[in-house]
């Protein structure tokens, strides 16, 4: 999956209303910080080559209070009260600003962290056409979109850097949280509170595109998986259903399970696993064959399945488009 | 020079003078740091309720048929001992022994009604959070009245053995004050548990 | 018996007068020789080298710990170690440095300081002293012993819940964290105990608080913080403990439990304990500093007002570390500002060592350059401090590398920098020998070098996004030259902190033998013999000034401290209490023997907590009694320290 350029994660580039309101704050403190510690060093440097003596030996240099240091305190500290209390007024500004979008969210997203992926389910007033999907999420360019954060599991922090800062998705509480992408792209986000083993591999990928698109990728997901058509892939359903069925949902046949990710357009997806592998099929079937391989301690355990039942199963989740 | 005048002082208290002695200052620290424990347990007991979405406090409020009269067991003792410790002060051994005697046994009484109202209610430790911090707080106070318990016992074994004095009776004045202090502690966790509820 | 016994003119003497008087006291405050004397010792200069090296220990175990980190972590993808070993050697890391090191290793330096500072023959209370030794050594046993069994708590130093419940850690793993914090609360309790009625008490007469070192002001501060904060997160553990093993739903999501209740208790304690295990380091470097300037430090006060200002505050800012769980906006912002304050008492100690540098004469010794170190690097930790407490930057910055790079200069940079500085500046008074200066030039620099290549880049790793507290990273997040070059760093920093443990064994073996005072220096310590007698002063000083020994040489207003003449004090193990407020003689102390009950206690505890862990409750109930027994034996009042009154009386 590429997406965000040489550093997906970054923050030295913006692609969000929430990110650009934060950035000029974030980066005026680091440049300050810079300053700061450059004159500082500076003067003890400095202070040292004026003032330091050639002897080695403390005794050999004799004792008195001379000059007075005073107003060097003052003064720096003075002014270090005046610097802190402008950024402490800025900090407010720019609090208040991220608070809400400049426009009230079109629509919002139920996010729901686990360990160690992300459901992500779109509601709709027309019941037919809500569905969950996972790992990926589109939104439109353009526009506010609220998350409303819940977890079943353990504490996630919910991060796409370039377009916002994080939440913490905490259980037994609902965080809502805004995200508005400026342009159109592909923005990588990653769990940001450590929530056990596999913490490091929970990602996920931001599609911002425009509305147009945004609409059409929503009327696919929300439709139900068209059935299989060869023979393989019959055999391949009916495996699905018998091991696969009591954690993974494919809506349109009777797999119903949630404890893992809702599979029903699982080839419109770039990634696997969380974001841990491009979604090609030498990497799927590396995935289904032996999850505990690539991913140690994820809730998807290794099944034996006997060759054509993983062949079949492979052929008819590649059908999932 | 003051600093020659300081070098020529009068007689100088040797060893433990009560409220002189490191043991009191000690026991000072003792209690800040314990008063911090029972802070962040009532700090926690007020986050609940202030937070829990789901209904924190139970059906049944906690009530004070036995609640308020064991205050007053556990106030009365603190005035025992109290009076106990002028004994020591004035040098009467007997007013010394039956006022840690009678504190130990208004204690004792304390903790028996505690254990009754615990049986009492239809509520176990885990039963929700309301039920873990109440048996947690009121536990955690209790283990500090048993052990001001063996505090006074050990007191009323040392006075029985003479080891006191008008002079010397600093171990009485640092066990009493720990004693009181498991008092005022409990001033606090009672209002907490018992009173609020009805303020809400 | 007379009722004299009860109070007595101490009796005042010179050395020119009694010169017998120092074997007198030799021989009542010397160590008993051997392992059962080893064990047995209360002296406070023994404890304190005691908790020197097994801090250092630490350091080792958790530099390990860090150099495996950091060889997975070097390049992206590494399968060096598996995800639960990483887990398990972050967690132990962070728990080892900030609890098994960074205060034991202050409470080392304040433990054989304090009463030498102070004046005094030893601490308010040497049995305790030696107690919360043990019960320091045994708590980090415990703690590692988890290793053994391969279940070291690997939830991270700051546990979150509901992930340390049972549900989602089912072995032992937070058990061994639980109860060994609350067993290792109990030795940092103790001591802030002892330092704070040490401070109250012991003081020679004459010395005002005004003319207390910034050590005594730095870990008397640390120590109130300490009574104050470290219930909390023993309850906090203690709470985890229950809902892990009978039941409870205190942080239980799932049964009405509030996660976040753990933050805050846990929050509420660490955050003031990262400025306990500060702000006696910045003490040590405010004494120093100045003597290597040859002069005294500039704004004494402002100095002692900040110390105590930065502790105060320290308790008004722990929500800092929640910005990102969904807090109310007003929460947030009083936080954020609080944050941006705390640094105001920083900048006043900053400013104030510089203009000690500017208006002194520096004289570069081994220790000076560390503390050269230390004030930069301290300023560098202070600043991408003062960024991450703005809100909105700490939204994207919170739990990146970015704060990792913030946490090491801050930990590192004040509290090992002004260790090693330390080490080098008092080495001489502990041992009676001096630590190489040009070895110690060549440890310095790799040190300091090896550092800034570690942990600099991580304030770019952070702003490039890479996550706190994962065991690796993909290729295509452009992390691995950074990662490599941190890697790289740290690998240099450990081979600094090599040589300066070789310049240890070397100088104690073959290093030049120190005088009393070889840095000249104005104190209460160095007017001692290197290392001091077992009784420190033989007679109780009367004090003028902060510079006992540089008065001549100010020829300042004020009188002169008298040294050559004082309390005996020699009717046994005795110690002068001053009052609090002006420091006149109060009460002759009698000082206790040395005694085995700490240990013994101390190993009754281990038990009763290995019960609590296996959850053997017989075991735990003759742990309690042989406990209960051991502190009545400790706290019985002996007639000879008249606790009590004297036989003949009562």
């Amino acid at each position: 999956m590429t997406g965000g350029g040489p550093l997906p994660l970054g923050l030295f580039a913006t692609a969000g209303a929430g990110a650009g309101q934060i950035s000029p704050l974030l980066w005026g403190l680091i440049w300050l910080s810079v300053v700061i510690a450059v004159l500082i060093a500076l003067a003890v440097v400095v202070g040292i080559a004026i003032r330091a003596r050639r002897e080695r030996d403390p005794k050999l240099v004799p004792v008195s209070r001379s000059g007075n240091g005073l107003p060097l305190i003052y003064g720096g500290v003075g002014l270090s009260i005046l610097i802190l209390l402008a950024l402490t007024g800025w900090t407010v500004t720019v609090i208040a600003g991220i608070a809400k979008p400049s426009a009230p969210a079109a629509f919002s997203v139920d996010v729901s962290a686990r360990q160690w992926w992300w459901a992500f389910h779109y509601d709709d007033p027309d019941s037919g056409k809500a569905f969950t999907t996972a790992n990926e999420l589109h939104i439109p360019v353009g526009q506010a979109v609220a998350f409303n954060l819940t977890s079943p599991d353990v504490i996630h922090s919910f991060w796409v850097p370039a377009l916002g800062g994080k939440t913490d998705v905490i259980p037994g509480q609902t965080n809502t949280m805004w995200l508005e992408a400026d342009k159109a792209g592909v923005y990588r986000g990653q769990c940001s509170e450590y929530c056990g083993q596999q913490h490091a591999n929970m990602a996920l990928y931001v599609v911002a595109e425009p509305a147009a698109q945004y609409a059409s990728w929503r009327t696919v997901q929300a439709a139900p998986a068209k059935p299989p058509v060869t023979a393989q892939t019959e055999a391949g359903l009916a495996d699905f259903i018998g091991r696969c069925g009591n954690c993974h949902t494919v809506r349109g046949t009777p797999a119903r399970g949630d404890k893992g990710p809702d599979l029903t357009h699982l080839m419109s997806r770039s990634t696997i696993a969380a974001g841990l592998l491009d979604n090609a099929p030498g990497n799927l079937a590396g995935w289904i064959a032996h999850p505990q391989g690539l991913k140690p301690g994820s809730l998807m355990p290794d099944i034996a399945l006997s060759g054509p039942e993983f062949e079949a199963i492979l052929a008819y989740v590649e059908t999932l488009k | 020079m003051a600093e020659a005048e300081s070098l020529h002082v009068g007689p100088l208290p040797v060893g433990s003078p009560q409220a002189k002695s490191s043991g009191w200052f000690g026991m000072m620290t003792l209690i800040v740091t314990e008063a911090s424990l029972f802070l962040y347990l009532l700090f926690s007991y007020f986050y609940f309720a202030i937070w829990d979405t789901h209904g924190f406090l139970p059906a049944r409020r906690p009530t004070f048929e036995l609640s308020a009269p064991d205050t007053v067991v556990l106030l009365l003792s603190s005035v025992l001992v109290w009076w106990g410790e002028r004994g020591a002060r004035a040098g009467r051994r007997r007013q010394l022994a039956f006022g840690l005697a009678g504190g130990l046994v208004l204690g004792g009484i304390f903790v028996g009604v505690q254990l009754v109202e615990w049986a009492e209610k239809p509520l176990h430790f885990d039963t929700s959070p309301y039920s873990a911090l109440y048996f947690t707080i009121t536990g955690l106070h209790l283990a500090h009245v048993v052990i001001g318990m063996m505090v006074l016992l050990a007191l009323l074994v040392w006075s029985l053995l003479g080891m006191f004095d008008a002079r010397r009776y600093a171990p009485v004045s640092i066990g009493a004050i720990y004693w009181h202090f498991v008092d005022a502690v409990w001033l606090a966790v009672f209002f907490t548990l018992y009173i609020t509820p009805y303020l809400a | 018996m007379s009722t004299t016994e009860y109070e007595r003119v101490p009796e005042t003497a010179s050395l020119a007068d009694d010169p017998g008087l120092p074997e007198r006291l030799r021989v009542l405050w010397e160590n008993r020789p051997g392992l059962y004397g080893w064990i047995a010792s209360v002296d406070h200069k023994s404890i304190g080298i005691r908790y020197l090296v097994t801090s250092f220990v630490f350091l080792l175990l958790g530099g390990l710990e860090a150099l495996l980190m950091r060889i997975q972590l070097g390049q992206p993808g590494e399968h060096v170690l598996t995800p639960e070993q990483y887990n398990q050697l972050f967690s132990m890391h962070g728990i080892t440095m900030i609890f098994l090191y960074a205060l034991p290793v202050l409470s080392g330096f304040s433990n054989f300081l304090f009463p030498l500072v102070l004046g005094a023959r030893d601490m308010a209370f040497p049995r305790l002293n030696a107690f919360s030794y043990w019960t320091y050594i045994a708590a980090g046993l415990f703690m590692y012993s988890s290793f053994l069994l391969g279940a070291a708590p690997d939830d991270g130093w700051f546990n979150y819940a509901p992930n340390s419940l049972k549900a989602f850690s089912p072995g032992p793993n937070m058990d061994f964290y639980a109860l060994g914090m609350i067993f290792l609360g109990i030795s940092t309790m103790v001591g802030a105990a002892n330092f704070v009625v040490t401070v109250l008490r012991m003081r020679a007469p004459g010395m005002s608080i005004n003319r207390l070192p910034i050590l005594v002001w730095g870990t008397t501060a640390a120590s109130a913080g300490i009574l104050l904060s470290v219930p909390a997160v023993s309850l906090a553990f203690f709470m985890l403990w229950l809902d892990r093993n009978f039941g409870t739903h205190f942080f239980n999501a799932s049964a009405d439990g509030l996660p976040l209740l753990w933050q805050h208790l846990f929050w509420i304690f660490a955050h003031p304990w990262v400025y306990i295990i500060v702000l006696p380091a910045m003490g040590l470097v405010s004494d120093a500093l100045p003597i290597l300037c040859r002069r005294p430090l500039v704004g004494y006060t402002l100095v002692v007002l900040a110390t105590v200002l930065t502790m105060v505050l320290g308790f008004g800012v722990w929500v800092h570390h929640m910005f990102a769980t969904g807090l109310p906006l007003v929460a947030s912002s009083f936080f954020s500002g609080a944050s941006f304050i705390i640094a105001i008492p920083s900048a006043v100690a900053t400013f104030a060592w510089i203009a000690t540098i500017w208006t002194g004469r520096p004289v570069l010794t081994t220790a000076f350059l560390y503390f050269a170190g230390f004030i930069v690097m301290f300023v560098v930790g202070g600043v991408s401090g003062v960024v991450t407490a703005a809100v909105p930057a700490d939204l994207q910055l919170t739990d990146t590398y970015f704060v990792v790079a913030h946490i090491h200069y801050v930990l590192i940079g004040i509290n090992l920098f002004g260790v090693l500085g330390a080490l080098y500046f008092w080495f001489p008074k502990f041992t009676g020998r001096m630590l190489g200066e040009r070895l110690g030039r060549w440890n310095f620099w790799i040190t300091f070098i090896g550092f800034n290549v570690a942990f600099l880049p991580m304030h770019l790793t952070g702003l490039m996004g890479m996550p706190r507290r994962v065991y690796t990273y993909p290729e295509d997040l452009g992390l691995g030259a950074v990662n490599l070059i941190s890697s790289v760093g740290s690998f240099l920093l450990a081979i600094g902190l090599l040589l300066f443990l070789v310049n240890v064994a070397l100088s104690l073996r073959k290093g030049a033998r120190a005088p009393d005072n070889p840095w000249d220096a104005p104190t209460l310590e160095w007017a001692t013999t290197s290392p001091p007698p077992p009784y420190n002063f033989a007679l109780i000083p009367l004090i003028a000034s902060r510079h006992p020994l540089w008065e001549d040489r100010l020829q300042e207003g004020s009188g002169r401290s008298v040294l050559d003449r004082g309390f005996t004090l020699d009717h046994g193990k005795e110690a002068l209490a001053t009052t609090v407020l002006d420091a006149e003689p109060d009460v002759i102390l009698k000082m206790p023997a040395d005694t085995v009950t700490p240990f013994v206690l101390t190993v009754m505890l281990s038990a009763a907590f290995t019960a609590l862990l296996v959850q053997s409750w017989w075991m735990l109930a003759l742990a309690g009694m042989l406990i209960l027994a051991c502190i009545v034996a400790w706290l019985w009042p002996k007639r000879h320290l008249l606790q009590i009154a004297a036989a003949g009386h009562g």
